[in-house]
């Protein structure tokens, strides 16, 4: 069965130890402007809510490609970006609606959350559970799932 | 079934490959007029900078994957389309027969009326086989002028201005990118481009190019004489439809279609920069030519065809990214705004940084950005989504940059504490 | 390894910044951040010059555990000379600036001159440049903090700054860094708006990857974090309270100081606790404390997230205080609260809010509005000294008003803004400042808790609980349990924590995480991390090396022994009421071991041959 990252904003503290650990784990360097998975801060209401992609099934990054530069792993089913093919034209990044492409100028190309080949990193780094690794039939992340396929019509 | 798609580019390519997922026993056939595999012309300025090699281009990198999928891939160009027949006319007399037929045949770069557009050292970047020429000729010192700057003018100038040649824009418009940015981002465009080397001329016109010595010379309707070694003509594209001449298949501005992706000819589909379709924010049918765009089409369009389903079209959003020598800059939908509708901006000149957010009632319906990297997807999620973002709205016109805290606190998307964050 | 081995020195009298090696024979002996950067300081500045002139220098150091993944690893500390104490500044402070300092590929920043404009420093990776201020000078941390982001249009840009507190020369200006975390004590404020610095921001994006052995780094980082998650302190008591949860532990064991430490106990503590931050209130239902939060990095997560009762007198037509913002650490619920006698949590909400909206520190705050409601009970001064403002121990009216006073320096305010010591001294009382070193103290009564007393006396910023916590040891028992109420042994006790204090400040990391950790789960992050060799004797042996190296600016800058005491109040009154009920301070049992211990003169020198020990 496939798994898939559940996040719960309300367990989160907003210390970054994820965003330092996807960025280690990816870039070899703690560098949370690297980091595929990022937290945001709602300072006014006292809450943080870490946010990465939930490797959707309609995986509009994926059909946006123009050089087929992700794929998708079997294994996790991570749509994952093969750097070596991509060109760095960033459409994925204005195609994803969930805004968790992101460009990285440093590198030329794109990135995004590949699961980390099916042990993410940030899981392990987390503190407080905020970000946990379960079976995708978890209500969560059918939450989440459901959301997405709601929020963002379908052609 | 036969279905037969002509031009191989996204939307055909993506047709096909919808059609094999939804119709394993039907004959599809792919019919492109280049000797190449089906390539993104997306990619083209990144192997005129020798970023990737022609095959780094390809739409799909598997060489076998079209025979795999049970594509067939014709060469050869369209010269007719009977429909009473339900022929398609290859050049050298060949005819493909078809149940159901899909128009994916892009665009062609317009040659626009200028005495001398014909002379050698002119040249249009629009296929490998201009990319090739192009690179030919753009060396370090060697002088080239760019004619239009608009968006494929843009992501060539880079590799035009990488590859050491002496650069010189032409624009019609009075600035940069005038169909995809506002007045002060394609202001700022301009900006950062003449702080990088590259010579902009805006509300200028080529009026002749001749030529003069071995080299070409340029006249300009400001009165400025430019010599160029090369001219790169990229002032626009317009749909190609000439594989329709012979039909009765209505066009306007490009091939007409319905939310199925279906012309006037009920056996007839069309997608992509050809397709005059349904567009998400003004609801009227349009010709989008973007990437995106293309590929949602090829999916419908492959639907409809196979009758799986009555998928309708909910409408694209139109959309742009572009990066213009390192200055990245972005636009979504009603980026021009709506009448009654609010915007919110944030603007630093020295720092180029630009966002502009435009609003109806409390749902975000376009926006423009420059030096925003980060989540920039997400305002088409906001846009498509149609989000209301209550509170969030007050909160973006205050603070434009949070977008994705917008987004995370109007849905809830990922259980967030319904009553703080209402 | 995982300094970044580059320093910038940012010259505001000539509008220059410059980088420069970091210097890593120095980096080696006195580690990172609090220790390296008073090194610099030390051989940069004549200790004698006035704080507040260009001369003196104004450093921002992070530690070499700064920006990585160790636990708490998102610290910096400011150092300087206090315009406060004449003595030696060094303010540590969490957020995520000191982090993005060092994303940014810096170990510390050296400012030093006096710009002739308002400027701020903008740092982005390797460019750094300095900015007209102009339009911010006059503005609260709060709307510079604003101002800044708008004008970057980056949420993720770091800002510290200094408010109208601090331009208006209030004598512990803080400076605040992401809205709520500070640099609080001594004035690194004031000295940072002396030199017409109202800004700096950060924005790094290169990261730090020099790990020495990262299989080791992770191996004891991971380690490490697990000891925080399964201690009751860090792993339960600090996430669910913060430091709140001190309140009432505090007060009954009577170390509580109150009304300006006449009082070792508050009968208003447990309506300013933790436990009461976490109670539902009756207007609308909703608890003081909305969330805990983290600093960058801390797997701790002490920070307190708080609203004001939004019908609170405090706020009234004021919707700008209505969200939530950084709340009340025990420190500043003390300050607020008991040494005041106001025992209203909201109005210490408020008050705080604005300690950190324009920067200044609510201990000194407290404290000196403590010694002035003395005054005013001693009828000192009067209502016409204060324009009307009844300054009755208790007042939350006065507290929060004497708030906004110093926020912006006016009015009676300027008195407030001067600290404890110089107001007593103006208005003829100089024995009711409860000061060290000019220095406000912290939330520990030292009749109730011998070694702080000693720690006090000794601490070289003036009265601080941060130098030497032995709290740890002689209430909650962290390593071992002492008894609060003797002598014996403290000497010695103190020294360790301060030693070991003054290395974990070098390091970037948090001291509340010793009260899980010792240095032996500390030095094998650091060495794993960094080249040197560090093990716990090693590092210990480097906080002594820094502690006299402190001890030897402040006497360069002309302290001496008679520095290191205690105000007569603590010495001679003893304590009225709780466990240490008949006690006073009995400082002169300790402090001639404590010099010995030291390895230093009668006089509180340190001997050529303790000086050679320590390679200074």
């Amino acid at each position: 069965m496939l798994k898939a990252l559940q996040l719960e904003p309300e367990k989160c503290t907003g210390c970054l130890q994820c965003e330092m650990a996807c960025s280690y784990e990816n870039e070899g360097v703690f560098n949370p402007s690297k980091s595929r998975i990022k937290v945001f801060n709602f300072h006014d209401e006292g809450r943080f809510a870490p946010y990465t992609c939930t490797q959707c099934s309609e995986a509009w990054c994926l059909h946006a490609c123009p050089v087929e530069a992700i794929v998708v792993n079997e294994a996790t089913g991570a749509k994952e970006v093969i750097e070596d093919v991509c060109v760095g034209c960033k459409v994925c990044t204005i195609a994803c609606p969930f805004g968790t492409v992101n460009y990285n100028a440093d590198s030329g190309k794109v990135m995004k959350c590949d699961l980390c080949g099916g042990d993410p990193a940030c899981v392990t780094a987390c503190p407080t559970q905020a970000i946990t690794y379960v079976d995708s039939e978890h209500t969560g992340l059918e939450r989440m799932r459901s959301h997405a396929a709601q929020s963002i019509p379908q052609n | 079934m036969q279905y037969v798609i002509i031009g191989a580019g996204p939307a055909g390519v993506t047709a096909a490959e919808n059609l094999r997922k939804i119709d394993r026993d039907g004959i599809i056939t792919l019919v492109g007029d280049e000797p190449e595999m089906p390539y993104s012309r997306m990619a083209i300025p990144y192997l005129l900078i020798n970023q990737i090699d022609e095959r780094g281009t390809f739409l799909r990198k598997d060489d076998e994957h079209y025979k795999r999928s049970g594509i067939a891939i014709v060469q050869g160009k369209v010269v007719s389309v009977d429909q009473t027949e339900k022929t398609v006319g290859l050049q050298g007399g060949t005819k493909i027969n078809y149940d159901k037929l899909l128009i994916a045949t892009g665009s062609t770069p317009l040659a626009p009326p200028i005495p001398g557009i014909d002379l050698p050292g002119v040249t249009s970047c629009w296929t490998l086989e201009d990319a090739r020429h192009i690179a030919r000729v753009a060396k370090p010192g060697s002088k080239v002028v760019l004619m239009g700057a608009g968006f494929i003018g843009c992501i060539i100038l880079e590799a035009l201005a990488k590859s050491g040649a002496d650069l010189t824009v032409v624009e019609m418009e009075d600035r940069m990118v005038p169909r995809m940015m506002n007045d002060i981002a394609g202001t700022m465009i301009k900006d950062w481009c003449q702080h990088n080397g590259v010579n902009v001329h805006t509300s200028t016109k080529v009026n002749s190019i001749s030529q003069d010595d071995g080299s070409l010379l340029v006249e300009l309707s400001t009165g400025h004489k430019l010599i160029a070694d090369m001219v790169v003509s990229a002032t626009g594209v317009k749909p190609n439809t000439s594989a329709l001449d012979t039909t009765d298949v209505k066009i306007e501005e490009g091939v007409l279609v319905d939310k199925a992706m279906r012309t006037s000819d009920e056996n007839i589909f069309a997608a992509g920069d050809v397709a005059q379709a349904y567009d998400f924010s003004t609801g009227e049918m349009s010709v989008q030519a973007i990437q995106p765009t293309a590929v949602e089409h090829g999916a419908l369009a492959a639907k409809n065809m196979a009758g799986q389903t009555q998928a309708t079209h909910r409408g694209s959003v139109n959309m742009n990214v572009l990066d213009t020598l390192g200055l990245i800059s972005s636009s979504f939908g009603l980026w021009m705004g709506v009448t009654g509708g609010d915007s919110a901006e944030l603007l630093n000149k020295e720092r180029f940084k630009y966002i502009n957010l435009q609003f109806q009632d409390d749902i975000l319906v376009g926006a423009t950005s420059l030096g925003l990297t980060q989540h920039v997807g997400v305002l088409r999620g906001l846009i498509q989504s149609k989000i209301k973002l209550g509170v969030w709205k007050e909160r973006l016109m205050k603070d434009p940059t949070r977008i994705m805290e917008a987004y995370l606190g109007a849905t809830q998307a990922i259980g967030f504490n319904a009553d703080v964050m209402k | 390894m995982s300094w970044q081995r580059k320093i910038l020195r940012v010259n505001l009298t000539k509008g220059t910044c410059e980088p420069e090696p970091l210097n890593m024979e120095w980096a080696r002996l006195f580690l990172g951040q609090r220790g390296l950067a008073t090194k610099y300081l030390a051989e940069e500045i004549d200790p004698k010059e006035d704080a507040l002139s260009p001369e003196n220098k104004l450093i921002m150091a992070t530690g070499p555990l700064t920006g990585t993944m160790a636990s708490t690893g998102g610290r910096y500390s400011v150092i300087t000379k206090s315009p406060l104490t004449g003595a030696i500044a060094c303010s540590n402070s969490g957020g995520f600036i000191g982090a993005e300092m060092k994303q940014a590929g810096w170990d510390m920043i050296i400012f030093e001159g006096k710009s002739k404009t308002p400027v701020f420093l903008y740092l982005e990776n390797e460019k750094a440049q300095l900015m007209p201020a102009d339009d911010l000078w006059g503005k609260s941390v709060w709307a510079t903090d604003e101002l800044l982001h708008e004008k970057f249009q980056d949420p993720l840009v770091k800002i510290a700054c200094v408010g109208r507190a601090a331009e208006s020369g209030c004598l512990y200006a803080s400076i605040v860094n992401d809205r709520h975390r500070a640099a609080g004590r001594s004035g690194v404020g004031t000295v940072m708006a002396s030199k017409h610095l109202k800004a700096v921001v950060i924005r790094g994006t290169v990261g730090v990857g020099n790990i020495r052995d990262p299989k080791a780094f992770f191996k004891a980082t991971s380690e490490g974090k697990k000891t925080l998650a399964d201690n009751a302190v860090t792993g339960e008591g600090l996430p669910a309270m913060g430091t709140q949860v001190l309140m009432n532990v505090i007060n009954e064991v009577g170390a509580m100081p109150t009304r300006n430490m006449k009082e070792v106990q508050f009968e208003g503590a447990h309506k300013i606790s933790g436990e009461a931050m976490a109670e539902p209130r009756e207007s609308d239902g909703k608890p003081n404390l909305v969330t805990n939060a983290a600093c960058f990095g801390c797997t701790i997560a002490c920070g307190r997230i708080s609203t004001i009762d939004p019908q609170h007198y405090s706020i009234e037509n004021k919707p700008e205080y209505i969200g939530a913002s950084g709340g009340l650490e025990y420190e500043s619920a003390w300050a607020l609260g008991s040494n005041v006698g106001v025992d209203d949590l909201d109005a210490l909400t408020y008050a705080n809010f604005l300690c950190n909206e324009d920067g200044y520190d609510p201990i000194s705050f407290g404290a000196t509005v403590s010694a002035a409601m003395e005054l005013f009970e001693m009828g000192a001064i009067t209502l016409e000294t204060t324009e009307g403002l009844d300054l009755s121990f208790g007042s939350a009216e006065a507290l929060t008003k004497a708030a906004e006073l110093v926020a912006t320096g006016e009015g009676f305010g300027k008195d407030l803004a001067m600290g404890s010591k110089r107001l007593c001294e103006k208005y003829g009382h100089p024995e009711i400042s409860m000061t060290v070193k000019g220095q406000e103290f912290p939330a520990y009564d030292p009749r109730a808790i011998q070694g702080m007393g000693l720690g006090y006396a000794t601490s070289n910023r003036g009265a601080c609980h941060l130098r030497g916590y032995t709290v740890s040891s002689e209430i909650m028992g962290v390593p071992v349990k002492t008894d609060p109420l003797t002598t014996d042994g403290k000497p010695e006790l103190v020294k360790a924590f301060q030693d070991a204090a003054a290395a974990v400040d070098s390091t970037g990391l948090c001291s509340f995480t010793t009260f899980a950790w010792t240095l032996e789960d500390i030095a094998p992050q650091v060495d794993a991390a960094c080249e040197g060799g560090w093990s716990a004797a090693s590092m210990l042996e480097a906080g002594e090396r820094i502690w006299n190296l402190e001890r030897q600016f402040n006497l360069d800058a002309g302290l001496t022994k008679a520095d290191d005491t205690l105000p007569a109040r603590l010495l001679k009154d003893a304590a009225k009421t709780g466990p240490a009920k008949g006690s006073v301070n009995r400082l002169h049992e300790m402090l001639p071991q404590y010099y010995a211990l030291r390895g230093w003169s009668e006089e509180g020198v340190p001997t050529n041959e303790t000086m050679g020990r320590l390679g200074l």
